[in-house]
Parts: C-alpha cells; structure tokens; sequence
C-alpha cells in the first residue's frame, strides 16, 4: 500500500461536505445581509425579520442613509480617518523599519529594544485614556489615529523584508554614491511593494473598523465613525428616524436600513481584499515565522 | 572611553544620520503613546483626581488592590469569566484552525484551495460590532435561526439574550471569525515540511494515519508551541470589544472579564485607581506568564518566542 496513492472515495465526500459547509457558514449571512437590505418592506414582514431571499429589489434604504444624515457623515468620518491614518501609519512604520535595517548602525540598539518592548507589556485602558486626555485630543479625529499610529508587529514584519532584501544591490548603490533616503525611495520600497500593501491593508483595516477608541475619546456623537452608528443602530437596534436620515419621503423597512449599512461597512474591505490578499502569506509569513 | 578602531560616534552619527531621522518619528509616537502611558500607571497607587491631575493625586500606597487581593465578589466574578472563556478559547477554539489545515493541505487541486482559504479567511478583517450584528441577524429573536423554527412550529431559543448561552456564543463568534485567518500559519509550516520524509516513511509501510502522527504533527510542533505561548500571555485578554458590544443583552454577572471590569469601574463609573491597579496586575500575569512558558519551552529544546 503506498501511502501517495489517491485518497479513497469516501475521504474525498467527507472533505468535500466538510470544507463546503464551513464556506457556507460564511458565506450565507452575507447573501442574506445583502437581500435583506435590498428587500421590500412586504418581504421584510413576510419573513418576520431577516430575508435571504427577496422576491423583489429595491435600493431605497440605500438612497435613505446615503443622501446625507447620520449614516452619509460616519461614512464620511470613516473614510477620513482610514486614508489618512493608513498614509501616516505606512509612512512612519516604513521609515522606522528601515532605519532599524542595519546593524551596526548608531543608536540601532536602543531604538530595537524601544520597539520590542510594547510587545510584552501593553500600558492599559485607564492610562492610554488618561494621556490621549492630558494630550487634549479628546474629541479630536487625530485620537483615532495618534495612538495606534506605528503597530509594533508591522514594523517588525517590514524590518525582517528589508534586512532579507539581497545586500548586494544596496552596495553596489552606496558605492555609486547614493544615500540612505536615495536608496530607500529607488531601491527599497519598490522591492517591496506586495509587502508593503499587505501592511497597508492591515492598517486601513484597523481604522476602518475602529470601534473601541472612538467609544473611548469622542464623546460628541457628530463625530462618531461608522462602527459606532452600526452599534447604536444595528447592534443596539435604535431606529432611525427621519431626522436622522437624510431623505424626507417615506421611510423604508428599518430592517432594510440596518442591513444596508451593514453591508456598506463590509463592502470597502470586499474591494480592496481581493487585490491584496494572494500576499498574504508572503507578508504575514515573514514577521511571523522566521521571526 | 576604551580604544576602539572605527569611526568615532560624531562619525557614526553623521553616517547614519538618515537612519536615525528615519527613525525618529516612530520611536516618538511609541514613547508618548506606550512608555508614558506605562507610567501613568503609577495612578494604580493613588487616589487619582481628574482636577488634580496625577501628579498633585495623593498617594495611597496599596489601598487599590486591596479588593483584589481580598476577594472582592465583583472582581473575582471578573476573574473567573476571564479564566472560563481563555479555557474555552484553548481547548475549543485552538485545536479547530489545525485541523482546518490539515484538511486543506490534503486538498489535491491548488485552485479549489485558493478559493476556500479566500473565503475562509475573510471574517478576520471584518469588524467585531459587524461579526456581532451579523451574529444577531442569524440567531437573535427574530433571525434566520428561529425564523425557520417558527415556520416548522418549533420552540425557538434566544441565543443572543440568554446568560447562559453567552460564554458558547461568543467562543462560536471567535470561531467563525478567525479559525480561517489563524489557518495560515499552520498551512506554511506543512508546506516546509519535507516530503522525502513522506515518502520514507511510506517506504517503510506507514499508512496515511501513521504518517500524520509521526511525520505532520512534529513538524507542526513548534509553531503550535509557539502560539499556545502567545495564547498564554493574552491568557487574562479575552475578547474586550466583542464582549462589551454584547454586555447589555446578558448582564454582567455572566459576561464581566477584566477588561470590561476596568473600562465599566474605570473610565464610566470613575474609580480610576482600582480599575489602573487592575490593569496593572492583569499586564504583570501576562507577562509573567509568557516568560515562564518560554523558559518551559526552552526546557523542553522548542524555540519558543525569543531565543536564549
């Protein structure tokens, strides 16, 4: 009997079920999430609630949370705090892992153990409010951003690509003549730009779903990004009333509305992932593994 | 200064000066935004005052973790849902990504592959308030769970309101959530192991089962080392955001950990000090925690998170 041989009939059908049953798993509440918000209000009281088929379609409570209100400002916030967060994080985690690439280098040691610490020991709740506090950004989008601005895990993931990029290629540049910044900007980063959006998406993937800072710091709730009108309005199930939306006419099923915000919380990680997640490995890979 | 050839540190400063400003910006916004906080926690030993500030705050000594240590019903309340769920999390939620690499790694077509790990791996990038509410859409009063009971006249469950149910809700949430995403690990582990291996072992008669224990786990022995290691450091974190969104629904009494703890008693009701000398205790475990599974690993010849 040889072990590489086919696996039997039976092993395949078990696999298949199994494998089939966890992708349904995820992938049934979505379609069900999307025909619910696109359901009318006869489906939605036909079904008693949830739709996972709708018999006809309509994007009305899209076009109520969408024509400004509530929803259209937390997306707005949201789409603010996560481009330009992932733009300073990126710059910032880029710089310092490079500045970290060299042994050798001086200061390279102390700037290493600065970075590894936080690893071991986080500061807490209460401290981490009290300074954002004392700092004066209560209230201000930048508390979204500040303090998770440089993610330690990145960095150190960025810092192994680098310091694997083949040595000879930056010598021969220095040798050249070129610089530090010279050959960050021409050699470095454009090597490593699948790691690089892996990180990216990392980063506006935390923004994006940044939920318990802003619970913390923005107490005005003018200010709150789209996590924060998804619990009160999806979670906590509060209506929305009409002025809270921005369109006068007749209000669409509050099932509906809360779907379809739901779904417009998903769809900008749905766009990007695709593009971004056959680097996953390869950029998860590197921090993690070889450490 | 010893005799030392090189250059000197001027030198070396002005080499290496892009790297430092490089740098700087980064190592900033780490101390502002981890070292002072980790300071700030000297409020742990004060009776702190917002109008006060921490400094001017009196000193107390450790009046503060007085509860702790004394068994304050609330806290130990606190401790033991905190122990219960990472229990939970080890002995359900560890095992199951494994065995989903497993199953995928045996996957003979690299296509049927690729789209099942796309799939799976999605929810890990999804919200924990989007994980919840689609939780509720699925299994809340009026959702696809008991629509479907009501429609074949069955008793239905409120599986997001009841206490006793929450502890197996939220173990299934992490599921459901990240079982995919932490499979990704696993799966480049076995794909380093060699397959001469494999084969050997098959030269020598052992079927696939055999092959599994002798040949894939060892192999997969050091990154499962590794990450229970890392389990164990967040032993005392279990789930903060995904627990507080749901909290309402259940109580406290069933749904209180640590973290809750110090945010509810802290930064809400205000005891600012008892919640700080919580946290800090809860980080000191950890890192205790950590340390020693290392050495243990060690002991044991794994590598575990850092070398000696």
């Amino acid at each position: 009997m040889s072990a590489l041989e086919e696996p039997s009939a039976l092993a395949k059908a078990v696999k298949a079920v199994v494998l089939t049953a966890c992708c349904a798993v995820v992938v049934v509440p979505f379609l069900g999430i999307v025909a619910t918000s696109l359901a009318s209000r006869e489906d939605v009281t036909n079904a008693g609630g949830f739709v996972l088929i709708p018999r006809s379609i309509n994007f009305d409570a899209y076009q109520a949370i969408l024509s400004g209100g509530v929803v259209t400002r937390a997306v707005l916030v949201s789409l603010f705090v996560t481009v330009a967060g992932t733009l300073l994080s990126l710059t910032a985690t880029t710089l310092l892992a490079y500045g970290l690439s060299r042994r050798g280098t001086v200061l390279h040691r102390p700037f290493l153990l600065v970075v590894l610490m936080p690893l071991l020991f986080t500061p807490g709740i209460i401290p981490s409010y009290l300074i954002v506090k004392s700092l004066g950004l209560l209230d201000s989008y930048w508390s979204l951003i500040l303090p998770v601005l440089v993610n330690v895990f990145n960095v150190i993931v960025l810092r192994a690509f680098f310091m694997e990029l083949p040595g000879e290629i930056i010598d021969s540049a220095r040798v050249d003549g070129a610089g530090d910044g010279l050959i960050l900007w021409r050699i470095v980063l454009p090597m490593s730009k699948a790691v690089l959006a892996v990180i990216a998406l990392f980063y506006a993937v935390a923004y994006w779903n940044s939920f318990f800072s802003a619970l913390l710091y923005l107490n005005d709730t003018a200010k709150w990004p789209l996590q924060l009108v998804l619990r009160t309005y999806v979670v906590n199930q509060s209506q929305l009333g009409v002025d809270q939306l921005g369109s006068g006419a007749e209000l669409p099923p509050a099932e509906a509305v809360q779907m379809a915000i739901l779904v417009l919380s998903i769809v900008p990680v749905l766009l990007v992932y695709p593009f971004v997640q056959r680097h996953f490995t390869k950029g998860v890979l590197i921090g993690a593994v070889k450490g | 200064m010893t005799a030392r050839t090189g250059p000197s540190r001027r030198q070396r400063f002005s080499r290496d000066r892009f790297l430092v400003l490089a740098a700087l910006p980064g190592i900033t916004l780490l101390i502002v935004f981890h070292y002072v906080p980790l300071l700030g926690n000297v409020i742990a030993f004060k009776d702190y005052q917002p109008y006060l500030g921490i400094l001017e705050s009196p000193w107390v000594g450790l009046a503060n973790f007085e509860g702790i240590f004394t068994g304050d019903p609330v806290f130990l309340n606190a401790l033991t849902n905190t122990l219960v769920i990472t229990l939970l999390q080890v002995i359900v939620v560890f095992p199951v990504p494994i065995a989903l690499a497993l199953l995928l790694d045996s996957l003979v077509s690299e296509r049927l592959k690729r789209v099942v790990q796309s799939v799976l791996y999605l929810p890990h990038f999804l919200s924990w308030v989007i994980v919840v509410a689609i939780f509720q859409q699925m299994l809340g009063d009026s959702g696809l769970l008991n629509g479907f009971l009501r429609e074949h006249d069955l008793a239905t469950v409120n599986v997001i309101g009841s206490p006793e149910l929450f502890k197996a809700l939220i173990t299934s949430q992490v599921l459901w959530k990240d079982a995919g995403w932490a499979t990704i690990l696993f799966l480049a582990a076995l794909s380093r192991i060699d397959t001469t291996l494999y084969e050997a072992s098959a030269v020598d008669g052992a079927g696939r089962w055999r092959q599994l224990w002798h040949v894939t786990l060892p192999g997969l022995r050091g990154i499962i080392v590794l990450l229970l290691i890392l389990r164990l450091g967040d032993a005392l974190t279990v789930g903060f955001e995904q627990i507080i969104l749901q909290q309402a629904a259940v109580g406290a009494e069933a749904s209180e950990v640590l973290d809750t703890y110090v945010y509810n008693n802290g930064i809400l009701a205000g005891s600012w000090g008892v919640s700080a000398a919580v946290g800090l205790v809860k980080g000191l475990i950890g890192v205790t925690l950590v340390l020693g599974a290392n050495k243990l690993a060690h002991r044991f010849g794994e590598q575990g998170v850092y070398q000696r």
